[in-house]
């Protein structure tokens, strides 16, 4: 880092430390609170009859035994919830031309893919609804299911909706510079490679789970929910189930894991709430593992044509892709499906300087669960591209994949840039980051290793990316084009008669360390032990109103209004404090909860001055107003995103027999700006690298032709487990973002953002001598040897 | 539905309770006793997370049925800051940072009681295979071979 | 209970494989028989010339079992791929044998030592080696109302060598093939027992390779090769992203290695 001293660097801080996790102390004893823990009284619970076909008629259901069966509250089809819900549409009015017809919570008439809820029984416990659901009788007319999303661009295709001419729901295209003319140099050599990307999903431990209650003297409902952006779920269900928005309650406490698959409008949900409205008893509803795996939104499944030229400098001298993906019959509200395609399009290509940049994104219909936003949006499929492509061309003209890395990335020194794309890039370090990676991987020790082993029959590779993560968004995400998502959070800080500060804010806390990072940034700037700061999160009625947690914003947005409301109350303690004793506020400061003069000499302790305010007010001089809370929010100017950067290496064996791969060892170099929390960005970096693992070599959501899932069980969907993971060695580069004081970006996604591009490139690495190479994820064992038989 | 009159004695406490003959301990655990500490994540032995001990022993509570543990003692995460391993675990997954969003945690903390009362070493490898029946999303594993191999040096010193 | 054919009934033994299935509503019994309370299953002794180990014994007390150690050191080899500890803890070897999953070591195992399987019913007892017990997927030779009581398995004696190798994407998964390998001795080759898992509907033995392999020495290149040539392609499976095809690869590998493993 560069400059002077900022006010965070000085000793004796919290931001910087490792402070422990109050909640995880909570979190080991079992005293978490997950949505399923709650018992209400007379609270029911909901089962669904899902479809089993991809796409049919529904001819008739048949609900009679099961409404009949013991312990049955209540039976619900389409016909009984959906009149009483305002159809939803995902789209964005600035993703020019996205197209998605209108959605309701449950089928009608028609399924359009398998795991869409048919019928929903409530009963006296799950069993009892699991048992009803076992008497419905569905009778359907299969109709012709468009899997892949190439069946569904085929123009005799039948068409998934009526109203619809085709299945297409969105093109984007790019074309900076001339690409064409570039392409077709002399000087220039080209590769090209066509990349499959398979589906994945989230597998949140803890699954999807809501329990509504309605009152309906006020007619007010709280949504007891687990997941990551409270005032979005109120916004959605007061708007499309007709309530005041002051009306719905929201409520987040605990929640077992997200990632981006806990922050849509989910049918079931929906139907939960109109069920608890229509009963006026609180119903449960939490997915089992089959429900999850058919219905929380999957995501990547993108086939990408790629093609990079660079010239004989190894210098980049344009790019091209055309990416192609099936989205499912709808596209999700109120993010969009066709977010990863954009995100795709936008940042493929974004480390390197790179003059002609053309894509092409198609999004599409078909008859498969829907796609939508999981952690790191875009980024693995954007940066495995890009990076493989780079590292084969640099196989092609015989040159180091770190040297053609150096003569590409754009200079540390160049910001702020604009990409080819009209991304805004700035401080960023790509350069520092990748020397740093190749001395902290011992890169030249590593590849003579390599060279010893090859000759000894042992496949061993080596890859690398450089790469960027969206983070701390500005309403040009989603605001702009007409969802009700803030881009802004808001933070209340308030102090209390006993000298504590509570901090209320609405970025939510799914275990990444939220609360604790907020008590940080608060304790420092007011200036108390962090021990007197307490943290609360996740309910409409008590927070101000802000975004959530997405898009690794929670630090850099969240923490920002913590910070500017610290900072404001600060001033406003300072001034009682100052009418107090009979001084001005400028000769007075905070520390360690007593108020100081300039010489440092204790005046008055907090828990004083707020006795006197809350208590004695008749000591406080006449004319002084003492406010002992602040709000402030915030959100992102100037630059539609904060990027972040990194560099990360790969080294891994692959069994040349087997087809079996091992990750022997990862690197990560990560400038997310400001470090708050050492541990805890480390351990988001190393819970996303194991996730990108996964999705490089592991996971991916199968389906037979007929658009029947074939693998929604937690043994036959394989995520990483300990056995096969190795230890990731990390280092940070700070380079502040010049958008806020605090100067924190986001950490969440970049790890799962760019280790499948890493592991890709090491394992074509280790494929190299046998000419042998493979660009599908996940990289299984028959993907492999098939590669090495091709 | 049937109900069966059982007994059990759960992290100290004996507690008689009739049970549905099909309901899972887990569930019985959860529901009726209301110690919600304990999680279900799969509910077919593969994610780990209803991993509890039963007569000192770390069983899938998914994988039995209640009436099935009529007459054993019990401990789920509530009660293991009793067992001084289990203390020590909780208090090095707090420094280590071994758990995000703690649904898996309770579940891990069994196995790695388990591990280390059975004089597992602080081997990396051997602590990644005793718990690769254990699914965490979150942390990526490291910091909780970390945590449970600090314990097993920490027990190793004099 | 068992023997009362009027009512779906279904013996609980430890539950690893069977409580997955009633929790998915695959399986649904109208009477489960919980045969974890009969203590007379938990025997591992030695009988004469064979292990003799009671159905409810658990895959944890086998890997405590000094008697397994020296008398089935086959078994021992293959129990630590078993799933992981805490279903070991609570599954059992007869409910491995009863449920018959071609992907199962045990098997496999039992096969490839010639190990007998002892049912029961109320009309008596009776011998069924595992030769001809595992039929097909979840198939085997025990007639309606009967169960398995117990397992013998003959000693291993000193000459005895034993092979063992899984190739599994995850630690404790269920293979993608598997082998279990037995010999009276390895060099050369005599009474090669080859016994595949995780391949085909059933334990698959090997015939073609053991005999190409006996009289052989067991690092004979020449005739290791031929082993794995012969192995029978038309009786490999395919299911979700593994095809017959890679599975043969696969099944080939395994041998090399299990073999090669013996060696040493």
């Amino acid at each position: 880092m560069t400059g002077p001293l900022h006010r965070f660097d000085q000793p004796g801080t919290y931001i910087g430390r490792s402070v422990e996790r109050a909640d995880a102390s909570r979190l080991v004893e079992g005293e978490g609170t997950y949505v399923d823990d709650l018992q209400l009284p007379r609270m029911t619970h909901a089962a669904f009859v899902r479809s089993q076909h991809a796409h049919a008629k529904i001819k008739h259901i048949d609900v009679d035994a099961a409404r009949a069966h013991t312990g049955v509250v209540a039976v619900f089809t389409g016909a009984d919830i959906n009149p009483l819900v305002k159809p939803y549409v995902g789209i964005l009015t600035h993703l020019q031309g996205l197209r998605s017809p209108p959605q309701l919570p449950m089928a009608d008439q028609v399924v359009r893919c398998q795991g869409e809820p048919v019928v929903m029984i409530v009963a006296q416990s799950r069993a009892i609804a699991e048992d009803a659901c076992e008497l419905v009788q569905i009778e359907y007319e299969p109709l012709k299911a468009l899997v892949s999303a190439e069946q569904a661009l085929d123009k005799d295709a039948p068409t998934i909706h009526p109203e619809l001419d085709n299945n297409t729901a969105w093109v984007r295209e790019i074309d900076v510079g001339d690409a064409s003319a570039a392409f077709s140099r002399a000087d220039v050599t080209v590769v090209e490679r066509t990349f499959l990307f398979g589906r994945h999903t989230g597998v949140t431990v803890e699954p999807r789970s809501v329990v509504v209650e309605y009152n309906r003297s006020d007619n007010t409902m709280v949504f007891h929910y687990s997941g990551q952006a409270p005032h979005m779920m109120q916004a959605i269900l007061a708007k499309h189930l007709d309530f005041a928005e002051e009306n719905v309650r929201v409520v987040t406490r605990d929640v077992g894991g997200s990632f981006g698959i806990k922050i849509h409008t989910y049918g079931d949900e929906i139907a939960t709430a109109v069920a608890a409205k229509l009963l006026r008893r609180p119903v449960k509803f939490i997915a089992d593992r089959l429900e999850s795996f058919t219905s929380d939104i999957h995501a990547r499944d993108h086939r990408i044509q790629g093609r990079i030229g660079v010239d004989s400098d190894g210098r980049i001298v344009a790019l091209e892709i055309d990416d192609l993906t099936g989205i499912g019959p709808y596209s999700m509200y109120p993010r969009t499906s066709a977010i990863e395609c954009n995100q795709i399009l936008n940042l493929t290509g974004a480390p390197y300087q790179i003059d002609h940049y053309r894509a092409r994104g198609t999004v599409v219909f078909q008859n498969k669960n829907m796609m939508c936003q999981y952690r790191a949006v875009g980024h693995p499929v954007a940066m495995a591209v890009c990076d493989s492509l780079l590292e084969e061309v640099a196989g092609e003209i015989d040159m180091d994949v770190v040297d053609i890395r150096r003569r590409n990335l754009i200079a540390d020194d160049a910001y702020p840039v604009t990409s080819a794309t009209g991304m805004k890039f700035a401080d960023l370090s790509h350069q520092q980051s990748l020397e740093r990676l190749v001395e902290l991987m011992n890169y030249d020790q590593l590849r003579a290793d390599q060279s010893d082993r090859r000759k000894k029959g042992c496949y061993r590779g080596i890859g690398l990316v450089s790469m960027v993560e969206v983070t701390n968004p500005s309403p040009m995400f989603y605001g702009v084009g007409g969802a009700p998502i803030s881009a802004q959070d808001g933070a209340t800080v308030r102090l209390d008669a006993a000298g504590a500060l509570h901090v209320s804010c609405s970025i939510t806390e799914s275990g990444q360390g939220t609360h604790t990072i907020l008590a940080q940034i608060a304790a420092d700037v007011f200036g108390v032990d962090i021990a007197r700061v307490k943290v609360s999160t996740g309910d409409t009625a008590h927070v101000p109103y802000g975004g959530g947690t997405w898009a690794s914003r929670g630090a850099g947005i969240g923490g920002e209004s913590v910070l500017l409301a610290a900072d404001a109350l600060k001033a406003q303690v300072l001034e009682v404090a100052s009418s107090i004793l009979q001084t001005t506020p400028d000769t007075l400061d905070i520390e360690n909860g007593v108020v100081v003069n300039a010489d440092g000499d204790d005046k008055i302790s907090l828990d004083e001055l707020g006795k006197i305010v809350y208590y004695r007010g008749n000591e406080l001089p006449a004319g002084v107003n003492a406010e002992l809370i602040a709000t402030r929010h915030y959100r992102v100017t100037d630059y539609p995103f904060v990027f972040t950067n990194g560099a990360m290496a790969a080294h891994v064996e692959v069994d040349i027999e087997t087809g079996f791969i091992k990750v022997l060892d990862f690197w990560v170099v990560e400038d997310c700006g400001r470090v708050i929390n050492p541990k805890l960005v480390d351990e988001q970096i190393r819970g996303g690298v194991v996730q990108g693992i996964g999705g490089a070599l592991y996971e991916e959501c199968l389906y037979d032709e007929e658009g029947q899932y074939l693998n929604a069980t937690m043994a036959d969907y394989l995520v990483p487990m300990a056995g096969e993971m190795p230890d990731i060695h990390i280092a940070h580069i700070e380079t502040p973002t010049c958008t806020s004081t605090l100067g924190a970006k986001g950490a969440g996604e970049a790890g799962t953002g760019g280790a499948p591009a890493a592991i890709l490139n090491a394992v074509n690495d280790a494929l190299r001598p046998l000419n042998a190479s493979i660009f599908q994820m996940p990289m299984t064992p028959e993907r492999v040897l098939n590669a090495l038989k091709a | 539905m049937k109900n069966k009159e059982i007994e059990v004695c759960i992290n100290g406490e004996t507690i008689q309770a009739s049970v549905p003959v099909r309901m899972n301990l887990v569930d019985f655990i959860r529901e009726k006793l209301g110690l919600t500490g304990s999680h279900v994540g799969c509910e077919q032995g593969v994610c780990g997370a209803c991993t509890i001990s039963i007569d000192g022993v770390a069983v899938r509570g998914c994988l039995m049925l209640a009436v099935q543990a009529d007459g054993s003692s019990i401990t789920t995460i509530e009660g293991v800051s009793e067992n001084p391993v289990g203390s020590a675990l909780q208090r090095a997954f707090v420094e280590h940072n071994a758990l995000q969003c703690g649904f898996c945690t309770p579940g891990m903390i069994a196995s790695s009681i388990e591990y280390i009362e059975q004089g597992g070493l602080s081997d990396r490898a051997a602590i990644r295979e005793h718990l690769s029946g254990n699914y965490c999303r979150c942390t990526g594993y490291q910091s909780i071979i970390d945590a449970v191999a600090s314990v097993v040096d920490q027990r190793a010193e004099p | 209970m068992i023997a009362d054919d009027t009512q779906t009934c279904q013996p609980l033994a430890g539950g690893q494989s069977l409580m997955p299935m009633l929790n998915l509503r695959v399986a649904q019994p109208e009477v489960l028989v919980d045969l974890n309370r009969i203590a007379a299953l938990s025997f591992i002794e030695i009988q004469n010339d064979v292990v003799h180990i009671g159905a409810m014994v658990r895959y944890t007390a086998l890997m405590h079992s000094p008697l397994i150690d020296k008398h089935v050191p086959l078994l021992a080899m293959a129990l630590p791929y078993i799933a992981h500890q805490a279903v070991r803890n609570r599954g059992t070897i007869g409910g491995s044998v009863a449920l018959a999953d071609p992907a199962a070591e045990m098997p496999a195992v039992l096969k490839a030592l010639a190990a007998t399987i002892v049912v029961v019913s109320a009309h008596g007892q009776r011998e069924i080696p595992a030769e001809a017990f595992f039929l097909g997927i979840y198939e085997t030779a025990l007639d309606e109302g009967e169960l398995v009581h117990s397992i013998k398995i003959p000693l291993a004696t000193s000459g005895h060598r034993f092979g063992f190798y899984e190739l599994a994407r995850r630690h404790g998964d269920y293979a993608m093939a598997g082998v279990a390998v037995s010999a009276q001795s390895i060099n050369p080759c005599t009474e090669l027992s080859i016994v595949f898992f995780g391949v085909a509907d059933q334990p698959l033995r090997a015939v073609d390779a053991q005999a190409v392999l006996e009289g052989c020495a067991i690092s004979d290149n020449a005739a290791l090769t031929a082993a794995q040539q012969s192995l029978p392609a038309e009786l490999m499976l395919g299911d979700t992203g593994v095809s017959a095809d890679t599975r043969l690869q696969l099944a080939r590998v395994a041998l090399k290695r299990a073999l090669l493993s013996m060696a040493d």
